[in-house]
């Protein structure tokens, strides 16, 4: 037991063991062949070289989420603050620039992505009988993203039931309905379709040019009922039973993506009282704009495109460029590393919105708060990814409702009091309001005649505005 | 007429207490502290250094609610209170008058007088600044001592531990906080530390501190000898009075108040863990030095300073913590060594834990402890205020269930067959 801090050369934090070297070592490698691929010459066939790009990158990541099973099961966040990758630092910057990057490219510039695309060919022949194109090589790498990323979820919230089925149907959803299914459907002369993607998210869904488009022979009929079905009967009935959660952290590719790769970036979302203010605005803001789009293509495509022809093209062509692309695509996962992984989710998407708004005022879901037990940490509101100030309610002893919410359970799995628990139950009662004379208190059985006969408001001079904490949200 | 009230002290208490003023009057109101300049989570100090959250998301308010709400902050060392004058003497000069006064001070760590506590690298761990020193006196260390086995030793050992530091944990205790905790749930958490790689020492006690200026070694009550960088002291905390003294108040361990929080001097109250009651059966002891308690004795002494004067009454008894990874929450009586004719029936499967604690001659239900479990607040308080029979709470328990969705284990299981 003899220690001699003088022979130390390095602090113990920045020590890496032979085996993260050795997973480092891997994504090392792969990025040396994402490299050969975009700048070779040709010599090495971009298959191979995409191939071992992907594999020296998932093998390495799988052997260093293997630290996690070092500890025992448990929430266990230690160093988030303190790694230059998950506190915007250096590496986070520089993460959060090549995503970006990389999505600018992929839209706009496709072409410099050629070798890259190339290397995807033969799955793409495999699965829809064609040769990959850049959307192909997108949700690739998306989808392997929320895989291997997923993989990392369930080590990490191994202990913790409802991570693992939630994280398990993210990925599913991703694989199969997300990717799988849509490729397939080309490949056997369908339309490619996705079937976890509603109208308003997926927002051509429900224009007149896809009902064209899908009304033709085939499943097309098919797939119309089903997403008029879906956006309009479904999704009110799911979300009055289980909240926002059936779809925002159970089933669609943006949360797919978020809970998974976005995971290590959660703490990231701004939780001020402004930050809120400004969500609002902008979630309903794009909410009216896709609605009063998507109305407008009809009524001009009723009138044989006389009715405001070209507002209405000016319309769909802004939504797709500034909504579609610009916001849920390049800066809803190129900014991760810097405002959190619910940038899209939380300030742009229309579902979103919706979903949020019959989560309010219509359905059974709440996060409900265990009493007096908070102990104000915070470690709730710092990972929440919606940037939702859980303790503010918490410590309240008021449940939660919010409709940001997306119920990924993870202030519940992060709280080291046991004091939130996401619950469906009868709407009566749902909003508790500040539980302050209960659950917070102690007086309550012995004296609590002289609170009932307080004013809530004092009765002074009028001219000073007195706040107090239900004034300032 | 406005009133100034004036509390010493930012935590839990001196917080609580200002907000329920608000809530209650447009009096004015200042709190002083020395601490920090805005009020933050003193249990989430060892989230700040394991890189959990930073300072700022500690913070329960935003910075400006305090001037949205009117409530002043000043920042400065309350050293004494003219209590004739009506003025608390601030150390940067800026005195400041009252009407009424709340003394909120907190605790400080204890110190037994061991050989060598004085040298660098040896600190308790309270507040910001201890927080600051730690991460000063841990930087590049190899091995911390942590002594004293209470909460936050064990977060002390989490906290080194959790930065890759070796930790010698010891614990003058036979089994760790056998003092508070049945034997199943103490050992249970025995083993919760000794699987995160800590050297647990138990019955073991520090005999001395050695170094030159730094801590170089620390030598145990077994005439071991361990090699260190840090020695962290966690034998417990004791009421902050220095205040009080310095003002003439009547203490004894802590400020001695009745169940009013009135203090010997009038216009001046102390509530917190500074405070001790003149009479038992106020709390569920004289000195209560929980967050909890804190809180509630903040929403009380508000009554109070506002015109309403509340008795302070503890209710049913709740505490929670948490060991490592192991949740602990706790409802009503459960004794150590309960008397003979209580029943307690443990249900045990690995690392949780639940525990009910009943009458045998009358069957009512008296406290609940769980480990790795959760249950619900209201519905144990109720049980156990309400009289509910232990056979009824077993086949309800279900009711009190508060654990994550999809979650099943078998401690249930064993309760539901029992």
């Amino acid at each position: 037991m003899n220690h001699q801090p003088s022979l130390q050369l390095t602090p113990p934090g920045s020590r890496y063991s032979s085996r993260q070297k050795v997973g480092l070592a891997f994504i090392g490698i792969g990025i040396l062949f994402l490299l050969i691929t975009f700048l070779g010459n040709g010599a090495l066939p971009p298959t191979f070289t995409f191939g071992m790009s992907l594999i020296g990158l998932i093998v390495g990541s799988g052997i260093l989420f293997s630290r996690l099973l070092d500890q025992p099961a448990g929430v266990n966040n230690n160093g988030v603050w303190f790694s230059g990758a998950t506190a915007r630092g250096m590496i986070g910057w520089i993460l959060g620039i090549v995503f970006t990057g990389f999505y600018i490219i992929l839209y706009w510039s496709p072409t410099n992505l050629e070798q890259l695309i190339r290397g995807a060919d033969p799955l793409s022949m495999i699965l829809r009988g064609t040769p990959a194109d850049q959307w192909f090589l997108y949700g690739l790498l998306y989808t392997l993203a929320v895989l291997v990323m997923g993989v990392r979820m369930l080590i990490k919230y191994r202990d913790n039931r409802y991570q693992i089925l939630r994280t398990i149907s993210v990925m599913f959803f991703q694989l199969g309905l997300a990717f799988l299914i849509p490729h397939l459907m080309v490949l056997l002369h369908q339309p490619e379709f996705y079937f976890s993607y509603f109208w308003p998210l997926k927002y051509d869904y429900l224009w007149p040019s896809t009902f064209s488009s899908l009304s033709g022979p085939g499943l097309g009929v098919f797939l119309l009922f089903w997403t008029a079905v879906m956006t309009v009967v479904a999704t009110p009935i799911l979300t009055y039973f289980y909240g926002k959660r059936w779809y925002c952290s159970w089933v669609c590719g943006c949360g797919g993506l978020a809970e998974t790769a976005g995971d290590p970036f959660r703490h990231l979302s701004d939780k001020s009282t402004k930050a809120w203010k400004v969500e609002r605005w902008m979630v309903h803001s794009v909410l009216v704009f896709v609605i009063l789009t998507t109305l407008l293509l009809w009524a001009n495509q009723m009138s044989g495109g006389g009715f405001l022809g070209g507002l209405t093209m000016l319309f769909q062509q802004w939504y797709g460029f500034f909504i579609g692309l610009i916001f849920a695509g390049v800066i809803g996962v190129g900014f991760y590393p810097i405002m959190g992984s619910r940038v899209w989710c939380r300030f742009g998407c229309p579902m979103a919105a919706i979903l949020g708004l019959l989560q309010k005022y219509f359905s059974r879901f709440r996060i409900t708060t265990n009493g007096g037990q908070c102990i104000s940490c915070g470690n709730c509101s710092t990972y929440c990814e919606m940037g939702i100030d859980v303790r503010w309610y918490a410590q309240r002893g008021q449940n939660i409702i919010r409709a940001s919410c997306v119920g990924c359970g993870m202030c519940a799995a992060v709280c080291p009091r046991g004091v939130l628990r996401l619950e469906n139950a009868p709407m009566e009662a749902r909003y508790n309001g500040p539980v302050l004379i209960h659950h917070d208190d102690v007086s309550v059985q012995l004296n609590d005649s002289w609170r009932s006969n307080r004013p809530i408001m004092p009765s002074v001079q009028e001219d000073i505005p007195i706040l107090t904490d239900e004034d300032v949200r | 007429m406005k009133r100034h009230i004036v509390i010493v002290g930012n935590g839990i208490t001196g917080i609580t207490t200002a907000r329920f003023i608000r809530k209650y009057s447009s009096d004015r109101i200042t709190v002083v502290s020395s601490e920090t300049d805005h009020f933050y989570a003193r249990t989430a100090l060892m989230y700040i250094y394991m890189g959990h959250m930073r300072y700022q998301e500690t913070k329960p308010y935003e910075d400006a609610f305090w001037s949205k709400n009117k409530i002043d902050l000043v920042r400065g060392y309350a050293y004494q209170v003219d209590t004739d004058a009506q003025i608390v003497r601030i150390a940067d000069g800026n005195d400041i008058a009252y009407d009424a006064l709340l003394l909120a001070t907190g605790s400080q760590s204890n110190k037994f007088g061991w050989p060598g506590q004085d040298l660098d690298g040896v600190q308790g761990l309270y507040g910001m600044q201890d927080l600051a020193l730690m991460e000063r006196n841990t930087k590049g260390i190899q091995r911390g001592v942590v002594v004293g086995g209470g909460l936050i030793g064990i977060e002390m050992a989490e906290m080194l531990h959790a930065r890759g530091i070796d930790v010698t944990f010891l614990v003058r205790e036979k089994s760790y906080m056998d003092y508070l905790l049945p034997q199943e749930e103490s050992q249970i958490i025995n083993k919760e530390i000794l699987d995160h790689g800590i050297d647990l020492r138990l019955t073991t006690e520090l005999k001395a501190i050695h170094g030159e200026k730094m801590v170089d070694s620390v030598e145990t009550s077994e005439d071991d000898r361990i090699d260190c960088q840090f020695v962290g002291l966690t034998a417990g905390v004791h009421p902050n009075i220095d205040v009080a003294k310095a003002s003439g108040l009547e203490t004894n361990r802590g400020i001695v108040v009745n169940e009013f929080f009135e203090t010997s001097v009038p216009n001046v109250y102390a509530a917190g863990d500074c405070a001790e009651f003149n009479a038992d059966g106020i709390g569920s002891r004289r000195i209560e030095q929980l967050w909890y308690t804190g809180r509630a004795h903040g929403k009380v002494v508000a009554s109070t300073l506002t015109g309403q004067r509340t008795p302070y009454r503890r209710g049913v008894f709740f505490n929670s913590a948490k060991f490592f990874t192991i949740e602990y929450q706790t409802y009503g009586d459960i004794p150590v060594k309960p008397e003979s004719n209580v029943r307690s029936q443990v249900f045990q499967s690995g690392r949780k834990l639940l525990r009910i604690n009943s009458d045998r001659t009358t069957g009512r239900v008296l406290g609940f402890n769980v480990m790795g479990l959760r249950l619900r607040q209201d519905q144990c308080e109720a049980w156990i205020r309400d009289h509910a029979q232990v056979d009824d709470v077993m086949i309800q328990l279900k009711k009190a269930r508060f654990d994550p969705e999809f979650y099943s284990h078998a401690v249930y299981r064993q309760a539901a067959a029992a």
